[in-house]
């Protein structure tokens, strides 16, 4: 009798230490993020969807042999000797001509390591992750590109005390409009 | 039906020339309709608080994104069972499997006949009042376990069996315990149940007797949870073991059928434990029965069943499901032996008064203790705000994101 008022009394007692736990959770704050309208912050560095800052390229190709994925190809060709000369924004002179720089993000493997040799900091991981697409070959991204605007004279003889601001890699260089 | 159409005759005097028909129509179908159309539209907000009470006890947010906070998300829901395909297996035995979700339905709605809203708000104030209810709602029993069979499948009919079991063991000690109050007024009707619980909140049934009838009131809202083969009772719905029990092979509108008697049948339970134990349509304070020249009767009514209604689905989302041998002792190791006793006790008590012309128990025990009980539940909600202020800093978020750190598109 004793043992069996004890157990009512426990599966009672239970039942509303239970009952305790789900009514603070009643008041507590959801933690749910509505994705598409609210984000999370995402970390600073996080890898996203590549981007090359087409103006920048000097066409040395170690990103190229850097991908272990071989997601990008690059066609370059000598500039002619009577093309002005022209300069990346971190004053290293633009000596090829880059006429095919691609990469496909469907083989993309978001290592990263790419974007450390790049000499002129041009390509980069932005915070964008939002690209999926109906088609995969939309996933081939061109930035070769015709009308490029570049540095006509060179950078580090226009600012000669403050040593080239190299651009960090989350804010793209400003592109020099004034050329 | 006198009732209202006494209340017509006050609106529209001239009904009383009409023919004696018109007037069984009239005062006959204006409540089964008001009825119908409460109990038809009632779910699409029960399930619109049970998604939204779940979701807030898992710290989620639950439907969002159908009109403001959700709100017209059942309405959706609605419209997609009823425009589902109803698909009917070719085992089934068809005129069975038609007729089961509306005998279920049949056994949830009918209560609604003697439920009080009012002194004068009821449909039929009928002399054996919670027997008839009682008993009406056993029918929906037999709607299980014909949907059960009609399926023609192993899980269906297993789940109409363990329904069987399960409502007909619960029956036993939910009736031992309707007596209880039954004995102390000596009427059936659930006007006079009501009637006797007046003069407020010390005066209704739960507080009397004071150890008693708190443990009547369990036992029964117990007894009721399992009747209504809800969580942590659900066993014939079993989704873990049944797949979905007596109502697997049910799609589009006859599943929505058994959806719809579900939750009716929650709130009859609410309203029938509302009447027995917290005093039915009967205001907390005398003062609050008639606000100005409304009469709040209904509302007290439908507010006290809502909350109850929110313990069911608090307790749903609090407890795992119940074992089928645990569901068997609880009801007759457990219920029926204390349904015993409270019976015994309260019939003696009723038969000689402890309490005659000697101690006051309900004026020096039952009052404070009342208000003992509602000033804990008082601290019990604020504390549990609180904790959440206090909490707020190390919940959910994980370091580097805080709730305030969410980025706006």
């Amino acid at each position: 009798m004793t043992q069996w008022l004890k157990d009512v009394w426990f599966g009672f007692y239970t039942v509303l230490v239970g009952m305790r736990i789900t009514w603070r959770h009643l008041f507590t704050k959801p933690v749910t993020l509505q994705y598409p309208s609210v984000k999370w912050p995402l970390p600073p560095k996080s890898r996203m969807r590549l981007f090359m800052n087409y103006e920048d390229c000097i066409g040395c190709g170690q990103c190229v042999r850097a991908c272990p994925v071989n997601c990008i190809s690059l066609k370059t060709e000598k500039r002619p000797a009577d093309a002005p000369p022209i300069w990346a924004a971190t004053g290293q002179p633009i000596k090829l001509h880059v006429s095919v720089f691609d990469i496909d993000m469907s083989l993309c493997c978001y290592c990263n390591l790419c974007t450390y040799p790049c000499p002129t900091f041009c390509l980069y991981m932005t915070p964008d992750y939002e690209f999926a697409t109906g088609n995969l070959t939309e996933h081939l991204y061109r930035f070769a590109k015709k009308d490029a605007k570049f540095l006509m004279e060179d950078p580090k003889k226009k600012a000669a005390p403050a040593e080239a601001p190299p651009a960090a890699p989350p804010n793209p260089p400003a592109s020099p409009a004034g050329a | 039906m006198d009732a209202t159409y006494a209340i017509l005759v006050e609106l529209v005097p001239e009904i009383a020339g009409w023919s004696a028909w018109a007037i069984a129509l009239v005062s006959a179908g204006l409540p089964a309709l008001a009825c119908f159309t409460f109990m038809s539209l009632g779910p699409i907000i029960y399930v619109y608080a049970e998604r939204k009470i779940s979701a807030f006890m898992q710290d989620r947010l639950g439907p969002m994104r159908v009109g403001p906070y959700g709100v017209l998300q059942t309405i959706a829901d609605t419209i997609k069972l009823l425009f589902k395909e109803a698909i009917f297996p070719r085992g089934v035995d068809r005129k069975l499997f038609v007729i089961a979700p509306l005998l279920v339905n049949v056994g949830a709605f009918l209560p609604f006949v003697v439920i009080p809203w009012g002194a004068r708000l009821q449909p039929a104030d009928l002399n054996v009042g919670v027997f008839y209810v009682s008993a009406i709602s056993a029918i929906s029993t037999v709607g299980l376990i014909m949907a059960g069979w009609a399926s023609n499948n192993k899980y269906a009919l297993f789940g109409a069996m363990r329904s069987a079991a399960q409502i007909v063991s619960y029956e036993i000690p939910s009736l031992l315990i309707i007596l209880v109050p039954v004995m102390i007024v000596g009427s059936l009707s659930l006007q006079d149940l009501t009637l006797a619980q007046n003069g407020g909140l010390h005066h209704w049934f739960l507080f009397r007797y004071f150890p008693i009838m708190p443990v009547a009131f369990v036992c029964f809202f117990v007894a009721g949870l399992a009747e209504t083969n809800r969580a942590p009772f659900d066993i014939p719905e079993a989704e873990s073991e049944l797949v979905a029990g007596f109502h697997t092979e049910y799609s589009g509108f006859f599943f929505s059928l058994f959806f719809l008697a579900e939750y009716t049948e929650m709130f009859v339970v609410s309203a029938v434990v509302s009447v027995l134990f917290l005093g039915g349509y009967l205001a907390p304070l005398p003062a609050l029965q008639q606000i100005g020249p409304l009469p709040m009767g209904w509302f007290w009514l439908w507010f006290k069943a809502w909350s109850l209604v929110f313990v069911m689905m608090w307790l749903r989302w609090t407890l795992p499901r119940s074992r089928v041998d645990q569901l068997m002792y609880i009801a007759w190791k457990v219920l029926l032996p204390i349904a015993l006793g409270l019976v015994v006790t309260v019939g003696g008590l009723v038969l000689w008064p402890v309490t005659a012309g000697g101690f006051p128990w309900d004026r020096y025990v039952g009052w404070p203790l009342t208000l003992l009980l509602v000033g804990f539940l008082l601290v019990v909600m604020i504390r549990a705000l609180l904790w959440n202020k206090r909490r707020a800093g190390e919940l959910a978020y994980p370091a580097g994101a805080s709730a305030a750190g969410q980025v706006a598109r």
